[in-house]
Formats: C-alpha cells, sequence, structure tokens
C-alpha cells in the first residue's frame, strides 16, 4: 500500500476528514506498518543500547554509585551494590556545592570557548580552503587529496604525531627558538595547553568542513553565478548574495554536528594529555576522569556530568533548531 | 576579480595571475600544514633512538627501518590488528544492515512519530562518552561481555547506527521516487521495492556508511580502553598507548607504529575518498 503524503511538505494532503481515535490507529496501522516494519531494528538497538542505559545512567546520578560499593566480583566472592539512593545531592553538588566553580564551572566556560573557537575556525578555514578548490585551477585534485589527509589518518595516530612536535625541545618548540621566539611549554602551561588543544582539534577537523562545502558550492546552479555578473555584481556580492544562501543548508547541517562533535570531543584532548592536564580538560574528558581516571571511580558524579551534558546540547539543538524553522523554513532537520 | 573596463572579461572561475598566485600559495601552504605532522612521523619512525624525535637532524645519518621489524616481531602489534579489525568490521556489518532499512523508510514514508524519531536519531549523535560508559560499563559488566568483541561492537553500534541511517536517509533522498511507484506497478512490496531496486542503487551511499562505521570504530579511544582489559585484546588505538608505560617511552616505536597503522588506513581512504564527497554532501544537504 502506498503512503499518500504531499513530498514539498511531507504533509498529509488536506481535504481528509478526521475518523475516530479506533479508527485512526487502526488505518495507521495499516498504513504504516511497512515504515515501523522497517525502522524497527534501529528502534530496538537504540532502545537497548542508548535508552535503557540513558536510564540506567540517570538512575546511577541520583545515587552515590562508585567503584567501593557497587556490585562486584573479586575472585569467587561476589559482593553485592551498597550504593544508596541520595537524591538529587550530585547535581545540587556539582553545580553549588563547595568548590562547584573548580570542579564544573571552570571547565564549563573552558568547554564553551573551545566549542565556539573550534567550530568558528573549523568553518572559516574549511569555507575557505573550499572556496579555493572550487576554482578552476591546475592540480586542484592533488590539493584536495593532500588536504583531506588530516582526515584520513585515525585520530589517535596524528594526535601521537603533534605530541612529538610539542614537546619541550621537539620540532615547533625548535623552530620557534630558531627564529628567536618565545618556546612555550605546550604541554605543561594551561593556556598554552589550550592553545595547542584547539590547534590540534582544528587541524583535524577542518578536512571535513572543507569536503562538505565544497559539495555543497559545488550543487549551487551555475546560471545564478552567471546571471549575477550579467546583473553587474562583483565577487563579493557574488559571494554574500549567491555563494552563501547556497550553502545554508548544508551549513545549518555541518555546523550543528560541529558543534556537537566538538562539544563531545574526547580523543584530541585525552591522547594530548591524558590525565596531567587538569585546567585543559572540557567536560566530557573530565567527567571520564572522575568515572575511570581515579580511584575510587565515582560512577554516581560522572554519570551526573554525562546528564548535564546532554542537557545542555539538548537545549542548545532546540534553539537552533527553532532558529533555523523560523528563518528558513525549507531547510528543515 | 572581474575587469572594471568591459572590453573584454575573463571567463568566469580564471582569476587575475596575482590573484592565482595567491591562492596557489594559500593551497600550497594549508596542504604543508595538513601533510607535515603525518611526514614528521614518518620521519621519526626512521630513528633507532628513542630520543631522537629531540634531535631529528641526527636522524638523517642512520636511518633504518630497525623500529618497523622490532614492532611487528617483539609486540603484540597483529594481536591489536586483529581486534581492531574484528571490531570495526563486526560494526560496520551490523550497523549498515541496520542502518539501511531504517534510512529506506524515514527516506520514502510519512508516518506518525517520523518527526520525532529523526529527533531521536540526531539526538543520539549528542550522547557524551561519559552519559553512556557508565551504565554500559554496568550492563556489560551483568552481561559479562566486558573484554569481549561483541560488547565493543554492541557499544559501537549506538553512535555508528543512527549516523549512518541519517546518511543513507540522505542518499535514499537522491533516488528518484518515480523507481518505487515503478517497482510497486509491477507488483512488488515495499520490501520488495527497496531490496531489489534500490538497494542495488545506494551502492555508493552504503559504502559510505560503512566505511564511516569503520573508520569510527577504529579510531574510537575512550569506550576501547575502558571495556577492553586483557592487553592480547587491545584494539590498536589503546595499544598504542600502552606503549608509553610498557616500552619506557620509547618514541621510535611508538612513530613506526603509529605510521603501520596510519598508512593502511589512509591507503584505504584514498580509495574511497570520491565516493566520500558524494555520499557526504547527498547526507548533508537533504539531512
Amino acid at each position: 500500500m502506498t503512503v499518500a503524503i504531499d513530498r514539498a511538505t511531507g504533509r498529509k494532503r488536506p481535504g481528509e476528514p478526521k475518523p475516530g481515535l479506533g479508527r485512526r490507529l487502526k488505518r495507521g496501522y495499516d498504513r504504516h506498518w511497512y515504515a515501523y516494519a522497517m525502522i524497527a531494528p534501529v528502534a530496538i538497538v537504540l532502545g537497548v543500547l542508548v535508552v535503557y542505559p540513558l536510564g540506567y545512567g540517570f538512575y546511577l546520578t541520583l545515587t552515590d554509585a562508585n567503584s567501593l560499593n557497587t556490585a562486584r566480583t573479586i575472585g569467587a566472592n561476589h559482593i553485592d551494590a551498597t550504593y544508596q539512593f541520595i537524591g538529587l545531592d550530585n547535581y545540587a553538588d556539582i553545580l553549588w556545592g563547595d568548590t562547584a566553580y573548580d570542579r564544573f564551572w571552570s571547565h564549563f566556560l573552558w568547554t564553551i570557548v573551545w566549542t565556539a573557537l573550534c567550530v568558528a575556525l573549523h568553518y572559516t578555514i574549511g569555507l575557505a580552503l573550499a572556496l579555493l578548490l572550487n576554482q578552476k585551477r591546475r592540480g586542484r585534485t592533488l590539493y584536495r587529496l593532500l588536504l583531506v589527509l588530516p582526515w584520513a589518518v585515525p585520530t589517535f595516530v596524528t594526535v601521537f604525531g603533534w605530541r612529538f612536535m610539542l614537546a619541550d625541545s621537539g620540532i615547533i618548540n625548535s623552530a620557534l627558538d630558531a627564529l628567536h621566539l618565545p618556546t612555550p611549554q605546550w604541554l605543561e602551561d594551561t593556556f598554552w595547553q589550550r592553545f595547542a588543544a584547539i590547534m590540534v582539534n582544528t587541524w583535524c577537523g577542518v578536512p571535513f568542513m572543507m569536503i562538505s562545502l565544497l559539495g555543497g558550492l559545488q550543487s549551487i546552479d551555475n546560471t545564478l553565478y552567471e546571471a549575477a555578473e550579467m546583473d553587474g555584481a562583483n565577487p563579493w556580492q557574488r559571494f554574500r548574495y549567491v555563494t552563501l544562501p547556497g550553502l545554508r543548508a548544508v551549513s545549518s547541517t555541518v555546523v550543528l554536528l560541529g558543534v556537537i562533535w566538538t562539544f563531545n570531543q574526547f580523543a584530541v584532548i585525552f591522547l594530548l594529555f591524558g590525565t596531567t592536564a587538569p585546567d585543559a580538560q572540557i567536560l566530557v574528558t573530565w567527567a571520564y576522569y572522575l568515572g575511570f581516571g581515579q580511584q575510587p571511580r565515582d560512577f554516581a558524579q560522572s554519570a551526573a556530568y554525562g546528564i548535564l551534558l546532554l542537557a545542555i546540547l539538548v537545549v542548545f539543538t532546540s534553539f537552533y533548531r527553532r532558529w533555523l524553522n523560523r528563518n528558513e523554513p525549507d531547510v528543515a532537520i | 576579480m572581474t575587469a572594471t573596463v568591459p572590453t573584454k572579461a575573463r571567463p568566469r572561475g580564471k582569476g587575475s595571475p596575482l590573484a592565482s598566485l595567491a591562492s596557489h600559495t594559500v593551497l600550497i601552504l594549508a596542504s604543508l600544514i595538513a601533510l607535515f605532522p603525518v611526514a614528521w612521523l614518518v620521519f621519526l619512525s626512521l630513528g633507532p633512538d628513542k630520543d631522537d624525535y629531540l634531535h631529528p637532524g641526527r636522524i638523517w645519518s642512520k636511518m633504518t627501518l630497525d623500529n618497523y621489524s622490532f614492532v611487528l616481531q617483539h609486540t603484540s602489534f597483529f594481536d591489536w590488528l586483529k581486534s581492531s579489525l574484528i571490531v570495526s568490521l563486526g560494526t560496520t556489518l551490523i550497523g549498515v544492515f541496520v542502518a539501511a532499512t531504517t534510512g529506506y523508510a524515514v527516506s520514502r514514508m510519512r508516518f506518525p512519530g517520523y518527526r520525532k524519531f529523526m529527533w531521536l536519531l540526531l539526538l543520539t549523535q549528542m550522547f557524551p562518552v561519559a552519559v553512556l560508559m557508565v551504565p554500559m560499563y554496568q550492563i556489560l559488566a551483568d552481561l559479562q561481555l566486558i573484554d569481549t568483541y561483541l560488547g565493543l561492537i554492541l557499544v559501537y553500534c549506538t553512535t555508528a547506527v543512527p549516523y549512518s541511517a541519517w546518511l543513507l536517509k540522505g542518499y535514499f533522498d537522491t533516488i528518484p521516487f518515480e523507481i518505487d511507484e515503478a517497482g510497486r506497478v509491477d507488483g512488488l512490496s515495499p520490501f520488495g521495492t527497496f531490496a531489489r531496486l534500490i538497494l542495488p542503487l545506494a551502492r555508493p551511499g552504503l559504502a559510505v556508511a560503512a566505511f564511516y562505521s569503520f573508520i569510527t570504530a577504529f579510531g574510537e579511544v575512550a569506550f576501547a580502553t575502558t571495556f577492553m582489559l586483557d592487553d592480547k585484546k587491545y584494539t590498536l588505538a589503546v595499544g598504542l598507548q600502552s606503549f608509553i608505560s610498557e616500552h619506557d617511552a620509547q618514541r621510535n616505536l611508538m612513530a613506526a607504529t603509529a605510521v603501520l597503522v596510519a598508512v593502511p588506513v589512509s591507503a584505504f581512504f584514498y580509495l574511497v575518498q570520491k565516493n566520500l564527497v558524494t555520499g557526504l554532501t547527498a547526507g548533508g544537504t537533504k539531512g
């Protein structure tokens, strides 16, 4: 049975009378059971592997679970869990307990700065390179191949490469020294740790933006540029009034993904500093440290950080979507 | 730069020689920056001593492949490679298989709950490792799946499946709906249309989703570090880290291992990167 939808809007065509609830359910089932059958595997996978752990994780945040009082097996002995329900104390402690600034708010601010700077750099550098690559120019296939390289190499490999380069007397400091410039302690000093983290993450993230935006540029109809040129638009005006609007759909998606991925970027900071740089940790790596990087492991607080992170992202995405839908109703995500 | 005097306009996309020189300079510079850290790693991996990374000049005179033979012969490199391949391929197979039907359903059918479902797919992209890691650790421990490949594969599916479904939806959207309608007219069920007509057409999209799942699983660090305890079962990402403690910071060996990992993956990447562009674009623009 085919499903009658208006493809332009994805809505049912108007003019159908509204039947009663029972019949609606029955009809809905008849009309849509194919769709439900086809999404069932993913729905099940997500339900079992995401929704259930999420619920369980939320429950843990309401307890004082840590690695000393959860159920565990040592040798032949099984020890039952002894952690207790303590309500919202974890959240209260994280958000306004003693030293909340040092433990949460400082990481929170740094995470916001980190996300904003990284995504801004990813996007502008990616767009600039995509514009250059989109011009008819000799060697552009080669350039594209070279520029996509940081994406091709797994992050855990390249971050090691960066660590060699950023070491105290590594190549970067040797080069700076040769130029009589100051040689910062990239991996020890808080400011430079943060600087280095942003630099490495920018290096890792630009290729994805560049390729996505290049794809977007190529999908812009060439006749639009010709028309603009006929009307006497200069290059800047063509960029402003043809290119940017043409990229809007791609941009809105990649910026959203970029924000989510950067906010949750674990590998770069974890591999660059391990647990040696408490002040350069963003919320995700900090939460990991609480749950797995120290003894005893604080499962409850770690999970509470996770829930807070998720909440921040959900709020951000809702506003972002609403803002998008208001400005450009056709670019629905 | 367009000419101000409308005597002879240059063809579009070809700037003045000066502008062309400038863009070549920028592109060359950017390529160098992109290339350098990896090239540097390769260069360091040829130095035989563990402190060579601090004195790169000395490497020229004593280049050797000893690090590589040591890593291949005396470390668990092949065990780690095996683990990485099992986990990544497992994630790819399960992930793409499961995601394909969903991508099709959300591309072609508008069912009640459609928007909520799409939102859920996006939402799963937002899960920070920390929110799921603790409960997943507990659940896997209860199921005795800690330190097993299956456990890690299941965990990776949580990120691979939603994104693949999202990506594939974008790809299916680019296949004309008329093909489905023709299939239905010829008496195929929606499943039949999907399996016989659409899947074969969507091969490039499937390849992109597969590649994405593979790369994600291959490069993941946090879960692999936490859930794999036996050093024979480490993935390469974890194994590489263990070099720091085990081999007393023998950076030359780390560099060689890193290169051994990076080369095949990058080669594979280059083979498929053309497809990757089309696949990502379809997924990106139509998301």
